[in-house]
């Protein structure tokens, strides 16, 4: 009898890897997902609302509606991702259970627990989480994240937090692969990241696991902008279906992250896509509004 | 030296382009059809076969892979790569269509039923050296596909041995090659395991 190993650690970084390269958008409903599957999209993460609108819309946001995400995964064959509040593990036995490709534990939702986030190790699912900095991108993978995303600022259609948090994360692993083997322990001790991926991201150069960039991509030279800033993929999340025309728009945010350092065929995917979502200045939105800074 | 392509419009090129480098082999990312010219093998990745799919058709590379697949040139695609290069899929979408087999997408279900397990390939013998003799080579299946059918141009290189976790599916034809198109459902580029890319390289040079 052979030897099956199912929700393997390979496993799960393998779906992530082979998401790169891609876009993965956000939908709620089964005709947004359609869309998105059409245009392109490697992967969709289902909910009920998008983050510009949560954001609009205040109160708590928790997992959407287990049958609404059932049945956008009825609809299309690319993989479907969903969001649980950080920390609430049962939120994530649920979407497990209905058998969601991809957990997002997100700080687009409002947190469960001000302290922890889930012990993912013990899920078959592999989950996605967000992250501003290189400690934080490790204390993740060490509870168990097979993918990393930087989180930019949600909801906005601004590209900044995005820029800030995914320089942030690379130039702090450009910074460690040039200290001496010794300096690695203080590091990560002033990081608050485990000892032992600090010294693989070291020998690596990178992450060991695939990081896409988040919150606020908008438009076709904003994906480009984060992939040649050296992201693996993006999540565009209000970004497409706040637009005037999500079907065009997000086909061409699809080609921009193919050909995301090929300008010419950039300016010929960003011409007539009409109006793109409108964009908040982060400076008017209260630190207490902010969603990047919800996780620890 | 052989210089090798690899689709790079999505999925996991660089792992394919790593390992083939670690071997001494020229690598290509392909993109445009242009980046064609000057290969002597190409490698369809793994990835989002219907985003794949979708970027070969607006770039133009669908028609040039395919001529160059009818007329004899290796190519060699894992999982994503396997249902691009198959004949049908039962799912409309854009396909190259030139091996003569017929695939199941996701056949297995969904991420969690996603697994891993040891595989008997005969072929891989040629290859083999020293501790690798004998070693069944993992194999990874990531919301994988399968070959249905096999059609008589077709061989089977790999099959699912017996589990019960897997039954319905035990025997299952998991890689095939018609001449010197190579097809995958599994992922040697993620496993460090460099013998099919040998097995592959040696098929494109013969």
């Amino acid at each position: 009898m052979a030897e099956v190993e199912t929700g393997g650690w390979k496993i799960k970084t393998g779906l992530a890897q082979m998401l790169k390269g891609g876009v993965i958008m956000d939908v709620v409903t089964p005709e947004h997902a359609k869309i998105a599957e059409q245009a392109g999209a490697c992967a969709v993460m289902a909910l009920e609302r998008v983050p510009a609108d949560i954001r609009a819309q205040g109160g708590v946001a928790r997992m959407s509606d287990p049958e609404l995400i059932q049945r956008i995964m009825d609809t299309v064959t690319i993989p479907v991702m969903a969001k649980c509040r950080i920390g609430h593990f049962v939120e994530a036995q649920i979407l497990e259970s209905i058998g969601v490709d991809y957990i997002d534990e997100s700080e687009v939702l409002t947190p469960a627990d001000e302290e922890h986030h889930i012990d993912k190790h013990t899920f078959r699912v592999p989950f996605v989480c967000g992250c501003r900095n290189l400690g934080e991108a490790l204390r993740r993978i060490g509870e168990g994240a097979a993918m990393i995303r930087t989180k930019g600022e949600a909801g906005t259609g601004n590209v900044v937090e995005a820029v800030r948090h995914a320089r942030t994360v690379l130039g702090a692993i450009r910074r460690l692969q040039s200290m001496a083997p010794e300096e690695l322990m203080a590091t990560a001790k002033e990081m608050g990241a485990p000892y032992e991926l600090v010294v693989q991201v070291a020998q690596l150069g990178r992450l060991p696991v695939v990081n896409f960039a988040a919150g606020g991509i908008a438009t076709p030279a904003d994906a480009a902008l984060m992939m040649q800033l050296g992201v693996d993929g993006v999540f565009v999340g209000s970004g497409i279906f706040k637009s005037s025309d999500p079907a065009r728009r997000a086909e061409a945010i699809v080609k921009a992250t193919t050909h995301f350092a090929d300008p010419k065929i950039l300016a010929d995917v960003s011409k007539g896509l009409g109006e793109a979502m409108a964009g908040l200045e982060i400076r008017v939105i209260p630190e207490e509004e902010r969603l990047a800074g919800r996780g620890w | 030296m052989t210089r090798c392509g690899v689709l790079a419009l999505q999925g996991a090129f660089i792992e394919h382009v790593q390992l083939l480098s670690a071997l001494g082999v020229d690598t290509v990312q392909v993109r445009r059809p242009d980046q064609l010219s000057g290969l002597d093998a190409l490698i369809i990745p793994g990835g989002e076969s219907t985003s794949v799919g979708k970027l070969a058709v607006a770039y133009g590379l669908v028609e040039p892979i395919r001529r160059m697949a009818q007329e004899g040139f290796p190519i060699w695609g894992t999982c994503a790569g396997m249902i691009l290069l198959a004949r049908d899929v039962g799912f409309g979408q854009p396909l190259l269509g030139v091996m003569d087999i017929v695939v199941r997408r996701n056949a297995f279900g969904r991420q969690v039923d996603s697994f891993e397990v040891g595989l008997d390939i005969p072929v891989l013998r040629t290859v083999s050296t020293g501790a690798e003799c004998g070693r069944p080579f993992p194999g990874l299946f990531i919301r994988a596909p399968l070959v249905e059918r096999l059609g008589p141009a077709a061989e089977a290189l790999a099959r699912l041995p017996d589990d019960v976790r897997i039954a319905g599916q035990a025997g299952a034809v998991v890689a095939a090659r018609q001449g010197k198109l190579v097809a995958t459902a599994f992922h040697p580029e993620l496993t460090g395991d460099s013998r099919f890319h040998r097995y592959f390289l040696a098929v494109a040079g013969s």
